[in-house]
């Protein structure tokens, strides 16, 4: 099993190595492609948008689920369960249609649009809801919210209760108590729903062909280009083992970053 | 403390809200998805189940999604079962490099399974489908499962041998139906990634289409939108069903526990 | 004025009354204890004078100041909890500096201060430990300190000694009755181990129920019980029942049915009594002799427990056997049980 996952990438490696820019592997080994990737400045601009896109997108999504991952932790009582089932369930459900959900309701002539038209708070639709870097980010950050909330939910709902009235005795009021106690000993599911989402989403296809539009195109459109279109696999394949390098170290300085600043915190 | 309750609703909203648009337009009387609304109809509906195309997608998706489940569950257990049982040294390392497909962008996995189908040869269908979602669901079963052979007592297992029976009876009598939840939930789960999945399925598919294959075909065309609302509806209240009644599955098992532990 | 005072404090759960209607007076300096069952209360009550919970009726005041409504992290009270509660991402230094973030004093004064609070522990030089690195006794006095250096007026300790072993317990008690001797902080001590609290404190409440049984220094307790309850979890006892028959002066006499007609002094009685009363005499088993007595009885079992071994001896018209511990070799045969009458203690029959 770990051979066939092995296999593809190995591929995909190989044919980023050859020199030629056709569909069959053939020629010498060449780092040309990878030259290729990253000299021109347009594919870097295009590199640099998607690592900041999904950079927004984690920001929001781990911000916006945590309080709610906290309200289920520590204040859902008994209704613990029925809200982690609630929570789950859109998951589960297609993202395409959740992506395609979004494109109808921020489109010109969309749900967001006819509503105010019709409620006379607006006199003209707005342009600038759709096919923009903003509707990417809100899409992806509705599409990946459920997947943080579970993480910082376990973490979390791990910490020993008794520690928080230890704090309190100590002299510590709630805010404090948070920022001191709760916060760095949630970190480690913290950081895991950030790397969950941040890595995914630099690479995804149909948020930015369905609501991005050319100003909101990101990385994997334009592989996907070189594969359909151009035919020029290699570079493609370039494309993509350079993506996910680039992707795996901002991950990486990401979880240094907050394991320090966890540390300094006491 | 009220605000925070107030919070957690606002989110709970602003996750089902905008998928609820789907459904509501898809009985409203108007080619345009747009407020205000236009009177009720089931004519997409009705369109929807004229449509032989859309009737084949769902019938390889079906079948796609059946095959996928099965065999992922299958493999899943076997997996299980070798971590549970033998203690494998590795076994961490090993599990997260199978669920590496989870964390590989989708279009990077789909690619490299293109080119690894065509350097071997193996043509561009069904099939080359049920591989990329394998890879997929594998992971989500044998995590399922995992859970699963975890909370199951070993000593009953020894105390079914002391009492006469040979492997494969034990397996039949008690491992398997205290298993059960599990595997239901496995195969649930496992099926309606299958069945949701687009990526992968463009990239391998060749000429037969997924739903989803067949959805992404229809985008292009406005006149269509009501009716891919219509199909949407449908598969989300689907998804939904399934997903309730595999949580139940996995936890049904959770009860059960209590008597054999 | 008593410095810790609790008037008719009550907390009820559903029906359940934890804590029924208690009048507490801890007096300033003192090692005070909660002593009962599980179940009785006590850690509720310790809770409601932390501020982890409010009482349904009463009041509470510490040093002349009233409690109620004041919230857990402004009461001059620390805690010792029972899981001890070091926090795992912090180093031994680092915990017991946590309270003293806030008051803001200087870098080196902060130093000072924890590191003369660690050696008083006996922890001088682990600040650098972490958490997980301790043992079982090391993390009890990282949770001591932590709540010493912060000089409460009050410090609460919720069944401090309960996860250790014997030997580390027998000396962990005496280090913390000299600690507070030393430091002259007043100690409330929670625990449902009536050795513990003999042993350490000055003052014991014992509690059931949600009531208070009887105040009382350990002494007094172990020989002067007030009432059943008291008797019964202090120390080992065997129970008579007799009726009062006359009273001559300071001495009275009791027909106490299988040990026969009794004297005992009358300062013995803490209650109100008269002839023809039925009440309780209590026996402690280490009171009795084994010859030269009036009660003729039957060995029918017996451990050796080193200095002292246990009897347990079966006599004439009683079920149960009566329980004597007694120094050195038991006679051969049957055996004559003995007691001296102040050894008698009386109780009300409930």
């Amino acid at each position: 099993m770990a051979l066939a996952l092995a296999a593809p990438l190995a591929l995909l490696a190989l044919y980023s190595l050859t020199a030629t820019t056709g569909p069959v592997l053939e020629g010498g080994a060449s780092l040309a492609q990878y030259a290729e990737a990253l000299g021109r400045a347009g594919y870097r601009a295009l590199f640099w948008r998607s690592l900041g896109i999904s950079a927004l997108v984690t920001a929001v999504t781990v911000m916006l689920a945590y309080p709610m991952a906290y309200f289920v932790a520590f204040h859902a009582g008994r209704a613990k369960f029925a809200w982690l089932i609630a929570l789950t369930i859109p998951f589960w459900t297609s993202y395409l249609l959740r992506v395609f959900a979004w494109k109808i309701i921020l489109g010109y002539g969309g749900v967001i649009n006819s509503a105010l038209l019709s409620l006379h708070l607006i006199s003209q639709p707005l342009g600038a809801l759709l096919y923009n870097p903003f509707a990417v980010v809100l899409t992806l950050a509705h599409a990946w919210a459920a997947f943080a909330i579970l993480p910082i939910y376990v973490s979390l709902e791990k910490i020993d209760r008794s520690l928080l009235e230890a704090a309190t005795d100590l002299g510590d009021g709630p805010v404090r108590r948070f920022l001191r106690l709760t916060l760095p000993l949630s970190m480690p599911g913290v950081i895991g729903a950030a790397i969950l989402i941040f890595v995914p989403t630099t690479g995804d296809y149909v948020t930015p062909t369905l609501v991005g539009g050319p100003d909101g195109a990101m990385i994997a459109n334009l592989i996907a280009v070189e594969f359909e279109r151009v035919g020029n696999w290699p570079l493609g394949a370039a494309l993509a083992l350079a993506s996910m390098a680039m992707v795996g170290v901002t991950a990486a300085l990401f979880v240094a970053a907050a394991r320090t600043a966890a540390r300094a915190v006491r | 403390m009220k605000s925070l309750r107030a919070y957690a609703f606002a989110y709970l909203a602003f996750l089902y809200l905008p998928v609820l648009f789907l459904p509501l337009f898809s009985f409203n009387n108007s080619h345009f998805i747009a407020f205000p609304l236009s009177g009720f109809t089931l004519e997409w509906y009705r369109q929807l189940f004229a449509d032989d195309a859309m009737l084949h997608a769902l019938g390889n998706s079906l079948e796609v999604g059946a095959v996928t489940a099965l065999l992922a569950t299958l493999l899943g257990l076997m997996a299980a079962k070798a971590v549970t049982q033998y203690r494998l040294r590795g076994v961490g390392a090993m599990l997260g490099f199978i669920s590496l497909p989870l964390f590989i962008p989708d279009i990077v996995l789909g690619l490299s399974l293109l080119l690894l189908l065509g350097v071997i040869g193996f043509p561009l269908s069904l099939a080359g489908v049920v591989l990329g979602h394998l890879t997929l669901c594998i992971p989500f079963a044998i995590t399922v499962l995992i859970a699963r052979f975890e909370g199951f007592d070993r000593n009953l297992e020894e105390v079914s041998a002391d009492l006469g029976e040979g492997p494969w009876m034990t397996f039949w009598r008690v491992s398997f139906p205290l298993i059960l939840p599990g595997i239901a939930a496995s195969l649930l789960l496992t099926f309606i990634t299958s069945f949701d999945e687009f990526l992968l399925a463009y990239f391998l598919s060749g000429t037969e289409a997924t739903l989803p294959v067949y959805i992404w075909g229809q985008l292009r065309f406005p006149e269509r939108l009501p009716m891919v609302l219509a199909l949407g509806a449908l598969i989300l209240v689907a998804s939904v069903a399934l997903v309730i009644l595999a949580e139940w599955a996995r936890n049904r098992g959770v009860e059960k526990k209590s008597i054999g532990a | 004025m008593a410095f810790l005072s609790l008037s008719k404090v009550s907390k009820r759960f559903g029906d359940f009354a934890a804590v029924d209607g208690v009048d507490l007076e801890v007096p300033r300096g003192a090692f005070f204890a909660l002593l009962g069952p599980s179940g009785c209360g006590k850690t509720t009550l310790l809770r409601m004078i932390a501020g982890f919970a409010q009482p349904d009726e009463g009041i509470i005041a510490i040093d002349g100041a009233m409690m109620n409504g004041v919230p857990a992290n402004l009461r001059p009270t620390n805690m010792v909890f029972q899981s001890y509660a070091i926090f795992p991402h912090l180093n031994v230094f680092d915990n017991v500096a946590y309270g003293l973030r806030k008051e803001r004093l200087g870098k080196e004064a902060l130093r000072a201060r924890v590191e003369a609070m660690l050696a008083t522990v006996r922890l001088e030089g682990l600040g650098a430990r972490r958490a997980d690195e301790l043992s079982g006794g090391q993390r009890q006095r990282v949770a001591l300190a932590r709540a010493l250096v912060k000089q409460p007026k009050l410090l609460l300790l919720d069944e401090p000694l309960g996860a250790l072993d014997k030997r580390l317990r027998q000396a962990m008690q005496v280090e913390l009755r000299a600690l507070q001797k030393s430091l002259g902080i007043t100690f409330l001590l929670v625990t449902h181990d009536q050795e513990e609290a003999l042993s350490m404190a000055d003052q014991v409440a014992v509690m059931s129920g949600g009531k208070i049984l009887q105040v009382a220094s350990p002494r007094e307790l172990y020989e002067r019980p007030k009432c059943r309850a008291v008797a019964d979890f202090i120390g080992e006892v065997n129970f008579f029942h007799a009726t009062v028959k006359s009273i001559d002066g300071d001495s009275v006499t009791a027909n106490a049915g299988v040990l026969g007609l009794v004297t005992l002094p009358r300062a013995n009685f803490t209650f109100p009594f008269a002839p023809g009363d039925h009440i309780l005499l209590a026996l402690r088993p280490e009171r009795i002799t084994l010859s030269g007595g009036t009660v003729a009885g039957e060995i029918i079992a017996a451990s050796f427990l080193g200095e002292r071994s246990h009897y347990q001896v079966k006599i004439a018209g009683r079920a149960e056997p009566v329980f004597v511990a007694s120094p050195g070799a038991a006679p051969q045969g049957p055996v004559m049980l003995g007691w001296q009458p102040e050894s008698l203690i009386s109780l009300p029959f409930e």
